[in-house]
C-alpha cells in the first residue's frame, strides 16, 4: 500500500511536468507581455521590472529557473500584485475553497447516496420517478444558473442567510455556496447509487444472504454497502475536476475570496507565475483524487491488487 | 409408520405476470421431503426445478406469484413474516447455488460468510463461531482453516468455493439442504467430489438433501428418491430403483435412454429426445409433453393428466396404464 | 446488411418505448426551429439598442414578447440566438471531440501493443491535467473566437469518446467479421474506415448525445465568466451571466435564458439516456 502509494506520487511528477510546461508555453507564444505598454511605463522603468523578474532571459532559461523554483515549492512572486508570492495568495485562498469544496462533497455523498438507495429500494415508486426526474433537473441546471437563483429566493426575497461579503468567514455564509456546487453532485450521486444499489441487491451474493437468513439491516449494511460504493469511488476523481470549475463560479457569484476568482484576472493580466501556479496546483489536487480514489477501490474491493 | 415428513409441498404454483400473460415457472407441485432422506430432483433447464428450489424460502424474484402451501413441520412458509421466515433460512432449511463463483460475496472473508450464519442462528461467541467454522472447513474437507478463514472468495479455486458454501450451509445443522445444481459449474472431477461430500455428510449429520440436477445419470449415484419435472410439473416420482426399472412416464425414460452408458451396448438408435421444451407463456392444453411424447394418444392433447399413485410410492402423470416397456413392444 | 437493418429498426421501436427520450427529441426539435426561424420572423434584431425600452418585463412592451433587456433589445430574439449559438458550439464541438476521440480510439485499439499501451498512457496523463485553466487561457490570450471555442472544447472533451471507443473496438476484434475481413487481405486504416468505424456508430450516437449537454454548458461557464462569445452577440451563457447582474430588478433577465439552457440541457441528456437505452440494450 505504502509503496505503491510511493510509485503513484512519483508517477504524477512527468504528468505535472507535463502540465508546467504546457502552460509555460502556452503564456509565453501568446501575444504581450505582464509589463506592456498598455500601463504607461517608461521603457527604461518596463526593462528594470522584466529584468528583475527575469522575463529579459531566454526562454528555456525562464522556464529552467521556474522548474528550480517549483521543486522547491515555490511557485514564485505573483506579478500584478507586487510584493506578494504566489504561494501566499494559494495559501489565503484555499483555505475558503477547500471548506467550501468539501462541505459540498459531504453533502453530495450523504444526501444524493439517501436519496439514490432510497429510490433503489422503492423501484418503479412515485419517490423514484419524482427524485430521478429531480436528479436530471440537478445535472442539467448549471451552477450559475442555480447559485444566482439561490441568491434571489433565499437571500433577497426570504432573508433566510447572507448572499455574499464573506465577513471573517462565518458558517452561515458558506451555507449557500456549499449547497449551489453540491447541487449538481447530489443529483448526479442519487443516480449513480440507485443504479448500482439496484445491481447489487439483484447479485447473486445477495440472495445467497438471504437464504443464510440473515436480518435486513446486516444484508445491507454488511453484504450490500460496499459493492454500491464502487461506482462512486471511481466517480470521485473527475468529481474533483468539476468541484474546481465549479468553485470559480461560486466564488465568482457569491464574492468569495478563494482563489479561482484570482485564476481569471491573473490570465487576463498576464500574471505568468499566478496562472502556472493555480493550474499546477489543480493537477495535483486531480491527480491526489485520483490517487486516493485508487487505494479506497482497493480498500473496498479485495479483488483489486494494487500494482 | 414413520413421522411425518418435515416439508410437504401442496399444489404449489409459481407464475410471473408478463406482457405476453403470466409464465407460469411451477405448476401445482406436490411433494414431501422425509427426515434425512436424499431427493433428486431433475428435469431440463426451464422445467421450473430451480424455480420451485428458490421459492421454498421464499426467495423467488419480487414480482414471482405464488400459491399453494408449503408446510415446514408446524409452519406454513408462505404465510410467515419474514422475521420468522428468517428462523429457518439457513437454519432449519439452507441453500447451496449453482455458481459458487457469484454465490459468494467477493468482498467479506471466508470466515465472515461462514460464521455469520452461526452468530445469526445460534447465540454463540465470535471465538466459538470462529472455532466451529474451521471444524466445518474440515469437515468439508478444505485444509489449513485459519488461513483459509480469512482469504477471499477470489482466493479459492472454484471446487473449493463450493465447499465454502456447503460449510456455510451445513454450520447451523440444518433439517434440509436444498442444492441447485452444485455441482454444475465445476471440472467433472471436482464434481465427483461434491457429490460424494453430500453423501458424506448426509450419512455423518442426518441432513435430508434435496439435490436439483439436470443430470439423471448424477441422481442416480446418490438419490433415495427422484422426482422428474417438466414445464413446471412433476411428471413421475418414485424410489431410484423403482424409477429406473419401471419408468412410468415417457418423458423419464427418454430422460433415461439420454444417459450415456460405457457399459451398455451401442443403442440402436440416438435417444435424444425430440423437439423442445414448450414455452411457459403458452403450454398446451393438455399434457404439457405430448408434442414430444412417442406414446401420445388423442386425450393427451386435451386433458391433462394428474399425478397419481400408479404403485406404492409411485407416483405418475400420464394417461397411460401399466409399465412403459410393455407399451414399446406393442408399438413396434 | 440485413442484419444491420434489423438492429436499427429494433433500437428505433425501443426508442420510441421511451415516452421521456421521445418527447425530449422533439422539444429539442422545436427548440431548434423556433431559434433559426424566429429571429428571421421577427422585426427586431439582436443587437440595435432602444433606449426607449429599457429592461422591461415579459408582454409590457408592445411586440416584445418577453420582453427587453437593459439596452432595449428584443430578449425573445436574443434568447433564440443564445441557442443557436450554444447548440451550434455543442454540435460542433462534439463532432470535433468525436472525430479525435474514435480516430484515436478506434486506432489504439486495432493497432494494439506498445502503439496501444502508449497512446493510452497519453489518455490517462490527459485526464490528470486540468483542462478548465487551460481554456480559460487560451480564450483569455487568443481572443474569443467562435471557432477557437469549437476547437478548444472540442480538443478537451474527446478523451471518454476514446476510452470507450478503444475498448468497443478491442471487443469486435475478436469478431469473425473482422477476421474474415483480414483473411481477404483488408489491412490498417482501409480496416478501421471500412470494418470497424462503421460497428462503432452505436455507441458514438449515444456518447455524442451525452457529451452535447456537457459542452453546451462548459461553452455557457465560459461566457458566464464573460470568455466566451463577445457582445452584442450572445449565447445562453452570457445572457444568463447579464441576467445575475440584473435579477433583483428584472429577475425575468436571469429565468428565461436560465429556463432554457436548462431545458436543452435536461432534454440531450433524457435523449442520450433514451438511446443508450435503445441502442445498447446489454447495458440494461
Amino acid at each position: 500500500m505504502l509503496r505503491y502509494t510511493v510509485r503513484r506520487l512519483l508517477g504524477a511528477i512527468p504528468t505535472l511536468l507535463v502540465i508546467v510546461t504546457l502552460a509555460f508555453l502556452l503564456l509565453h507564444a501568446a501575444p504581450g507581455g505582464p509589463f506592456d505598454a498598455a500601463k504607461r511605463m517608461l521603457p527604461e522603468i518596463q526593462k528594470s521590472i522584466e529584468a528583475k523578474y527575469h522575463l529579459d532571459e531566454p526562454l528555456w532559461r525562464q522556464y529552467l529557473r521556474y522548474l528550480g523554483d517549483l521543486a522547491r515549492g515555490d511557485l514564485g512572486p505573483s506579478f500584478q500584485y507586487r510584493g506578494t508570492s504566489v504561494n501566499e495568495i494559494i495559501a489565503q485562498g484555499l483555505p475558503v475553497d477547500a471548506t467550501i469544496g468539501l462541505t459540498a462533497i459531504t453533502l453530495a455523498l450523504v444526501v444524493g447516496g439517501a436519496v439514490g438507495v432510497n429510490a433503489a429500494l422503492r423501484r418503479g415508486s412515485r419517490w423514484d420517478y419524482g427524485s430521478m426526474a429531480f436528479a436530471v433537473a440537478g445535472i442539467s441546471t448549471p451552477v450559475f444558473v442555480v447559485a444566482p437563483l439561490m441568491i434571489l429566493i433565499f437571500a433577497v426575497t426570504l432573508h433566510w442567510l447572507p448572499a455574499g461579503d464573506w465577513v471573517g468567514g462565518s458558517p452561515s455564509h458558506l451555507v449557500l455556496p456549499a449547497i449551489a456546487l453540491a447541487l449538481p453532485y447530489v443529483a448526479y450521486i442519487a443516480r449513480l447509487m440507485r443504479g448500482s444499489t439496484i445491481e447489487v441487491l439483484n447479485s447473486p451474493f445477495i440472495r445467497t444472504a438471504r437464504a443464510k437468513g440473515l436480518p435486513l439491516r446486516l444484508i445491507v449494511w454488511r453484504h450490500a454497502l460496499r459493492p454500491t460504493l464502487t461506482p462512486l469511488v471511481s466517480f470521485l476523481g473527475p468529481a474533483i475536476a468539476g468541484l474546481l470549475t465549479g468553485s470559480i463560479v461560486v466564488e465568482s457569484v457569491f464574492g468569495l475570496p478563494g482563489i479561482g476568482r484570482h485564476f481569471i484576472t491573473a490570465a487576463l493580466n498576464r500574471d505568468y507565475t499566478l496562472v502556472i501556479g493555480i493550474t499546477v496546483l489543480y493537477g495535483a489536487l486531480i491527480i491526489l483524487f485520483n490517487l486516493l480514489a485508487d487505494l479506497c477501490y482497493a480498500w473496498i474491493d479485495p479483488r483489486v491488487r494494487l500494482r | 409408520m414413520s413421522a411425518p415428513p418435515p416439508l410437504r409441498i401442496r399444489g404449489l404454483s409459481v407464475g410471473y405476470p408478463s406482457d405476453h400473460g403470466a409464465i407460469q415457472a411451477v405448476r401445482e407441485v406436490d411433494l414431501d421431503v422425509a427426515a434425512g432422506e436424499f431427493l433428486g430432483i431433475v428435469g431440463e433447464s426451464g422445467s421450473g426445478k430451480t424455480q420451485l428450489l428458490l421459492a421454498i424460502l421464499r426467495l423467488s424474484a419480487p414480482h414471482a406469484r405464488l400459491a399453494g402451501s408449503i408446510r415446514y413441520r408446524e409452519q406454513e412458509l408462505l404465510q410467515l413474516n419474514v422475521r420468522a421466515l428468517n428462523q429457518v433460512r439457513g437454519n432449519r432449511i439452507s441453500m447451496v447455488f449453482q455458481d459458487p463463483m457469484t454465490a459468494l460475496n467477493p468482498y467479506l472473508r471466508i470466515g465472515r460468510q461462514i460464521t455469520e450464519v452461526l452468530r445469526v442462528h445460534r447465540n454463540v461467541s465470535g471465538r466459538e463461531a470462529e472455532r466451529r467454522g474451521i471444524e466445518m472447513l474440515e469437515s468439508v474437507h478444505i485444509p489449513e482453516g485459519p488461513r483459509r478463514m480469512r482469504q477471499y472468495p477470489h482466493e479459492l479455486s472454484g471446487g473449493m468455493r463450493q465447499r465454502v458454501m456447503i460449510a456455510m450451509a451445513l454450520i447451523a445443522e440444518p433439517e434440509i439442504l436444498l442444492a441447485d445444481e452444485p455441482s454444475t459449474a465445476l471440472d467433472v472431477t471436482v464434481q465427483a467430489q461434491i457429490l460424494s461430500l453430500f453423501q458424506e455428510l448426509r450419512a455423518r449429520t442426518g441432513t435430508a438433501i434435496v439435490l436439483v440436477t439436470h443430470d439423471l445419470g448424477v441422481i442416480a449415484e446418490v438419490a433415495d428418491r427422484v422426482a422428474v419435472m417438466y414445464a413446471g410439473r412433476i411428471m413421475e416420482q418414485a424410489p431410484i430403483h423403482e424409477l429406473f426399472a419401471h419408468p412410468r412416464h415417457p418423458y423419464t425414460e427418454a430422460l433415461q435412454q439420454s444417459i450415456p452408458r460405457i457399459d451398455a451396448p451401442r443403442p440402436t438408435h440416438l435417444a435424444s429426445i425430440g423437439g423442445a421444451p414448450p414455452n411457459a407463456a403458452a403450454l398446451p392444453a393438455g399434457c404439457a409433453f405430448a408434442p414430444r411424447c412417442i406414446y401420445r394418444m388423442p386425450i393427451c392433447e386435451s386433458i391433462d393428466p394428474p399425478l397419481i399413485e400408479a404403485a406404492p410410492g409411485h407416483w405418475k402423470a400420464c394417461h397411460h396404464q401399466g409399465p412403459l416397456g410393455k407399451l414399446r413392444s406393442e408399438a413396434a | 446488411m440485413s442484419d444491420a437493418h434489423g438492429f436499427w429498426r429494433q433500437a428505433l421501436r425501443r426508442l420510441r418505448t421511451q415516452r421521456m427520450a421521445m418527447a425530449s427529441g422533439v422539444l429539442l426539435a422545436l427548440i431548434m426551429l423556433a431559434c433559426l426561424l424566429l429571429p428571421l420572423l421577427s422585426p427586431y434584431d439582436y443587437f440595435t439598442p432602444q433606449f426607449e425600452l429599457l429592461s422591461r418585463g415579459p408582454m409590457l412592451a408592445g411586440g416584445h414578447i418577453l420582453g427587453t433587456d437593459p439596452l432595449g433589445r428584443d430578449l425573445l430574439v436574443r434568447v433564440m440566438w443564445g441557442c443557436r449559438i450554444s447548440l451550434a458550439v455543442g454540435l460542433a464541438a462534439s463532432l470535433v471531440s468525436v472525430l479525435i476521440g474514435v480516430a484515436w480510439g478506434a486506432t489504439a485499439g486495432y493497432v494494439g501493443g506498445s502503439t496501444d499501451a502508449l497512446m493510452m498512457r497519453a489518455v490517462d496523463i490527459l485526464y490528470s491535467v486540468p483542462f478548465v485553466p487551460f481554456v480559460i487561457v487560451l480564450m483569455v490570450l487568443f481572443g474569443r473566437d467562435l471557432w477557437l471555442i469549437f476547437l478548444a472544447i472540442g480538443a478537451v472533451s474527446w478523451l471518454d469518446i476514446a476510452r470507450i471507443v478503444r475498448g468497443e473496438t478491442l471487443s469486435l476484434k475478436q469478431r469473425e467479421f473482422i477476421e474474415a475481413a483480414r483473411v481477404s487481405g483488408v489491412r490498417g486504416a482501409a480496416m478501421i474506415a471500412r470494418h470497424i468505424v462503421p460497428n462503432l456508430i452505436g455507441i458514438v450516437i449515444i456518447y455524442a448525445t451525452l457529451a452535447i449537454p456537457t459542452v453546451i454548458l462548459f461553452e455557457a461557464f465560459l461566457s458566464f465568466l464573460g470568455l466566451g462569445v463577445q457582445s452584442p452577440l450572445a449565447s445562453l451563457g452570457s445572457l444568463v451571466a447579464d441576467g445575475t447582474s440584473e435579477m433583483q430588478s428584472h429577475p425575468h433577465l436571469l429565468i428565461v435564458p436560465a429556463v432554457f439552457l436548462a431545458l436543452i440541457i435536461y432534454c440531450f441528456n433524457y435523449l442520450g439516456d433514451g438511446l443508450r437505452d435503445a441502442l445498447d440494450p446489454r447495458d440494461r
